[in-house]
């Protein structure tokens, strides 16, 4: 059996609107974790042990077992409970939790790269703990962590095809059910290959760019 | 959840789960050792394919990698394999990409004058790789390995999605058999964190090991570092500890 160009092109439309899934998946997740991993990051250098040692707890936790199990946990155990979304919703949830404890370590570096100096010309001053954060630590910490943070963000553009298998119609998906259907797989499975390079390689070089601007 | 699920199916699961992690990682780190060193060749054509191996392997979501080894390959080159082997070959190749790049990136960290001397000593290529170059790297290398099995402990998941029996298709199978979703996936990940425990305790006894054995002492300062963020019992090593402790090995981690 062979490539058939017909077929391809056949499946392309459909393909294509199931990239538009996947890219929604990424970007809702992506700004979730953004988010989340900030508040990770801030809970971490509380000086409350109380805070500090659950969040570190929580964090280690979801960092090291497989989104696939946290997303079948999310999807199956939450109706359980009355909560119901979609599998989108559910989906971008796992998806930027679980990046949410990476992106929460890029802050944390990103955080301990500002000067000593400047949190205690922060307490010279007496701003409160809020203001120190928002007006003195975090423009100095976050600007340098943007091109650790792309990196996952094309991480998580190459996780979402997990999303298929709670019944999101990505692109993956697509190509699983069209499959089956016509059980002509080379076409669409490669096309979704391809396309996850031809996105996921150009994003890396731009982030090199980036990087380098940015002076690292 | 009943006894019968347990033994017949997550036993076996978990056995399956290790034997894929344990597989994966050996045949990752063959890919990794194998298109790093390629990498640092003087010959352009041999850094260029290693470099486009890494790219596309690294570009490919594994789950997409696994589905196309699982359904294309057998209609494209009339090739089938075991589902246990083209889980291992998914993830040992997708693995062994982003290892390549630690590979090159704590080679290229063992400070210059080594090369020079090795030169010097009218050591061949392979000699100054072999007796120079690596035994210092490896130390370097074993936090972002770390990370990276634990990567591929993860992964592994991913194989319940064609059908290979491991913990997560256990899990979904017990699922459909008693609805007791909430317990059963409470256990699976309680599960895979054990693992991913014992993995990351290992690993740091090796890196004792490789440490002492090219001389230098244990790696305070990431050991410091990752104790700030877990109170010091947590598994796997932070990924700001790993960048501290690989120092000049820059962007080791690729873009993980």
């Amino acid at each position: 059996m062979t490539w058939d160009w017909d077929v391809a092109r056949e499946y392309l439309p459909d393909l294509l609107e199931g990239l538009l899934v996947t890219l929604e998946a990424t970007a809702l997740g992506s700004l979730l974790s953004f988010a989340l991993g900030l508040v990770w990051a801030m809970a971490l250098r509380s000086p409350r042990r109380l805070v500090r040692w659950p969040v570190a707890g929580v964090v280690e936790f979801i960092r090291n077992t497989p989104l696939l199990v946290q997303l079948f946990f999310f999807y199956y155990v939450l109706p359980t409970w009355d909560i119901t979304f979609s599998a989108l919703t559910t989906g971008v949830i796992a998806l930027g939790l679980h990046y949410s404890t990476y992106t929460a370590e890029v802050y944390r570096a990103g955080i301990d790269g500002v000067p000593q100096g400047q949190w205690e010309a922060a307490t010279a001053l007496s701003l409160s703990r809020g203001r120190t954060w928002y007006a003195v630590i975090l423009p100095q910490a976050v600007r340098r962590v943007v091109p650790a943070l792309g990196n996952y963000v094309i991480a998580m553009l190459k996780d979402s095809p997990l999303l298929a298998l709670i019944g999101v119609v990505d692109m993956l998906q697509t190509a699983r059910a069209e499959g089956a259907s016509s059980f002509q797989y080379i076409e669409p499975y490669t096309m979704v290959g391809v396309a996850f390079i031809l996105i996921a390689y150009p994003a890396s070089l731009l982030l090199r760019v980036l990087e380098r601007r940015l002076g690292h | 959840m009943t006894a019968g699920l347990w033994e017949h199916w997550l036993l076996p699961g978990i056995w399956i789960t290790v034997q894929l992690t344990v597989l994966g990682a050996a045949f990752a780190a063959v890919v990794a050792f194998t298109v790093g060193i390629a990498r640092t060749s003087r010959l352009w054509i041999v850094r260029f394919l290693s470099g486009l191996y890494v790219e596309i392997f690294r570009g490919i979501s594994a789950l997409v990698l696994m589905f196309w080894l699982f359904f294309v390959m057998p209609l494209a080159f009339e090739m089938q394999l075991l589902p246990m082997w083209a889980a291992v070959l998914a993830l040992g190749l997708t693995y062994g990409a982003y290892g390549a790049e630690i590979v090159r990136g704590a080679l290229n960290a063992v400070p210059a004058a080594q090369r020079e001397a090795a030169v010097a000593l009218s050591f061949t290529p392979a000699q100054r790789m072999r007796r120079v170059l690596v035994p210092q790297a490896v130390p370097e290398m074993i936090p972002p390995f770390t990370n990276l099995l634990i990567e591929l402990l993860k992964a592994t998941s991913l194989v319940s999605a064609v059908s290979v029996a491991d913990i997560t298709f256990a899990a979904q199978l017990s699922r459909l058999a008693t609805g007791e979703s909430l317990q059963i996936y409470a256990i699976v990940l309680a599960l895979y964190f054990v693992i991913a425990f014992a993995l990351t305790r290992l690993m740091r006894l090796l890196e004792r090991r490789a440490k002492a054995a090219v001389g230098k002492g244990p790696d305070r300062r990431a050991a410091g570092g990752r104790r700030h963020l877990t109170g010091g019992a947590g598994p796997a090593r932070t990924l700001a500890g790993a960048a501290g402790t690989a120092g000049a090995a820059g962007t080791a981690g690729g873009d993980r």
